[in-house]
């Protein structure tokens, strides 16, 4: 009884909050939360539990004792050359590689997307570099860029353009490009399938008009097709952005530990695992953390993305 | 200043022939209207007139230039399409003024044009919206409007209206007749409405398969028409037929069995039916009288009556397997289950032969020959600028 009558009176306190709408939103609730607990405990507990032992000077061989050193660990990163210039890498690795797997990804599109027989055996054959674990890829491509037993080599020695075999991962002024072509070689396909998605939503008769309009392909190219999947395409690189800001994999097989290529994450990882000082590579996992947060914030307001769809 | 002619064009997909010797004069500042059922190759014609399909084999002239292999830019025509086609990311104007500005045209003309059409059609405060921030009717104008701006020769509508409901279809359908009108321009429009074809051609081009089954005035349609194909498909409701067989010829007529007994006199020239011939007569719905007639009339079970108010459709069966629409007052009281008397003015009747050929009428009315006022005087502006 009592509780009818405060159901009542809430109603007629709030009457635009129908019994309805209150009902959906219970249930939305409902489904939400066993999404929230598994994404607390997979994402939420371990990113609380790394930027709290940046403050500490935990230590993986005993990691019940240790104490709070502030924001030491922080100093010490923000001084060391090492961690900037794989800042640097990182970064340099990652504008590049983004940028010619967008510009080539969009040229597969292109291909595929034009009318044209056997396309869907094009489709499937452009996928496999994707299908490839990076592990495996990046270690079938330090083979083929192996200085004495390396298919890039002979074949360029054939060619009689190098007299000697390079060795391209061990070098550090080749390696960074050897390692930009295998991730733009696995990653364009990415590109291209969400670029072509994006492609195959443009209505046909708008080409028509532009035919009409007397349009040159080139025209078409850059007044119609690019702005009209320009969202696609900023979409499809912020995905990019966020994998290779993070690159660990391709680079730890490659060149392993080299100062001179390592990544933020594969500095992070040393700190952590080989040299055992958790505080300072939760500090450098942190600050990594942060690096590509503001990137990706950077880009989403400079470059209006729209991430819920639409225009 | 631009006629369209087409000789033998015919195109195929592959090995399929979609459309098989088109012969046809559009003359200058004419409105034609290519009709026909859906997929008969309407589409597929004008885009052959545009350019945006290659020719098989025959020849397109407009304004006596060979235009088969042309772009369509170069063809000096301008398309409106079904679903509009307009650039989603550019705003109205940019919209109009994309065509011009590939063409070089300077900044100021592009201007002016641009804000002339956008006056024809009523649109001056649209100039700066998107086309997602506009309604259909408001798009539609603003594919009209990209076509007007290119002064081209020769307009080519796709089913313009068909996205529109139908009270906007019959407002655009009058706006239509008065552009062509004021544009004095020449204009091909296809559509599988006959209404639209009725109202707004100069002339129609009946298809069917690929194929032209009669081309004529709007009227010379309705009153002549030269085959079963083109009877049936123009008026709404549809004619209705009845098989039957010649019992007399004369030079007066052609007398035929009635389906429930009896016979009429159809007022056509015979040719060369005789006899025992099998041949189909046709009367359309608006022309059965309700409630007999002393000339000829046929009797059957109403089995069902559509009250639209201004008239009623009854539904009669007539012997066993034959059921006739006719067009009868707002005030017809007949019910379902009644057995009524239709007269069947023979005046008004056509009757044609076992290939569905018309046999020629010979009552039929004046106004059959009666061509468009606008288009009379069209003509004559036509005649004495070419002579
Ligand atoms: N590009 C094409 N390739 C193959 N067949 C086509 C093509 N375009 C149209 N057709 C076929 O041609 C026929 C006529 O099409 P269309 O001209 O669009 O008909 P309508 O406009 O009269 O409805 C259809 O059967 C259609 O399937
Ligand atoms: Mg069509």
């Amino acid at each position: 009884m009592t509780s009818i009558t405060v159901t009542d009176a809430a109603t007629a306190a709030r009457p635009e909050t129908s019994r309805l709408t209150r009902s959906r939103v219970r249930w939305a609730w409902v489904f939400l939360t066993p999404l929230l607990i598994v994404m607390a405990l997979v994402a939420g507990w371990p990113l609380g539990r790394t930027i709290y032992f940046s403050f500490t000077d935990a230590r993986l061989s005993d990691m019940s004792n240790y104490g709070f050193v502030g924001l030491d660990n922080f100093y010490y990163l923000l001084i060391d050359d090492q961690w900037w210039r794989s800042v640097f890498n990182t970064v340099t690795f990652s504008v590049i590689s983004v940028a010619l797997e967008t510009v080539l990804g969009m040229v597969v599109a292109l291909i595929i997307n034009a009318n044209m027989p056997g396309r869907g055996l094009l489709r499937a054959a452009v996928l496999v570099p994707w299908a490839i674990p990076t592990v495996v890829s990046a270690k079938m491509w330090d083979w083929m860029f192996n200085d004495q037993f390396g298919v890039i080599n002979h074949g360029l020695e054939s060619l009689g353009l190098i007299s000697a075999g390079i060795a391209w991962t061990a070098d550090p002024t080749t390696a960074m490009g050897a390692m930009i072509m295998v991730d733009v070689w696995k990653t364009t396909p990415f590109m291209a399938l969400l670029i072509l998605a994006g492609l195959q939503l443009l209505p046909g008769e708008i080409y028509e008009a532009a035919h009409v309009d007397g349009a040159s392909p080139i025209t078409v190219f850059f007044k119609i097709t690019l702005p009209l999947v320009m969202p696609a395409i900023m979409v499809a690189v912020i995905f990019r952005l966020l994998d290779a800001l993070r690159i660990f994999d391709l680079m730890y097989v490659m060149t392993g530990t080299a100062r001179e290529t390592m990544s933020m994450s594969i500095y992070a990882r040393q700190q952590l695992v080989e040299f055992s000082d958790v505080g300072f590579g939760s500090a450098a996992s942190t600050l990594l953390f942060l690096i590509i947060a503001l990137i990706t914030v950077a880009y989403i307001v400079f470059g209006r993305v729209n991430l819920s769809g639409g225009k | 200043m631009a006629d369209v002619t087409l000789r033998k064009v015919r195109k195929a997909f592959g090995d399929l022939e979609i459309i098989r010797g088109v012969d046809l004069e559009v003359k200058d500042r004419e409105f034609v209207v290519f009709v026909g059922p859906s997929g008969c190759g309407k589409s597929t014609l004008l885009r052959l007139i545009a350019g945006l399909e290659d020719i098989t084999s025959g020849e397109l002239w407009i304004d006596g230039e060979l235009v088969n292999d042309l772009p369509p830019a170069k063809r000096g025509i301008a398309m409106v399409f079904q679903s509009y086609a307009l650039y989603p990311h550019m705003t109205v104007y940019e919209n109009m003024a994309f065509g011009l500005r590939l063409a070089k045209m300077p900044q100021a003309e592009i201007e002016q044009r641009v804000k002339k059409a956008a006056q024809i059609l009523q649109m001056d405060h649209l100039l700066q919206r998107k086309p997602a921030e506009m309604s259909g009717g408001q798009r539609q104008r603003v594919a009209i409007g990209r076509a007007i701006v290119r002064d081209p020769k020769v307009f080519l509508f796709d089913e313009p209206l068909s996205n529109l409901d139908a009270a906007l279809r019959v407002a655009m359908r009058i706006e239509l007749a008065n552009l062509h009108n004021d544009l004095n321009a020449t204009m091909i429009y296809v559509t599988h409405d006959q209404v639209e074809a009725m109202t707004l051609a100069d002339k129609i081009v009946v298809l069917q398969a690929g194929e032209v089954e009669q081309i004529g005035s709007p009227l010379e349609l309705y009153h002549h028409p030269q085959n079963i194909f083109v009877a049936g498909f123009i008026g709404s409701p549809k004619m209705n037929f009845v098989d039957t067989v010649v019992r007399k010829v004369e030079a007066a007529g052609i007398t035929v069995d009635l389906p429930s007994g009896g016979t009429a006199r159809i007022p056509v020239e015979p040719g060369p039916a005789r006899v025992g011939d099998k041949v189909t007569l046709g009367i359309r719905p608006e022309h059965m009288l309700e409630g007999g007639s002393p000339e000829a009339q046929i009797t059957g079970e109403v089995m069902v009556v559509e009250r639209l108010g201004g008239h009623t459709f009854l539904y009669i069966k007539v012997g066993r397997d034959l059921v006739v629409t006719v067009q009868a007052g707002g005030e017809s009281d007949a019910g379902i289950g009644d057995t009524i008397s239709i007269g069947l003015p023979v005046g008004e009747a056509h009757l044609f032969d076992q290939n569905g050929h018309a046999f020629r009428r010979t009552q039929a009315p004046a106004i059959a020959s009666r061509r468009k006022e606008s288009f009379v005087r069209r003509e004559a502006e036509y005649s004495a600028r070419t002579h």
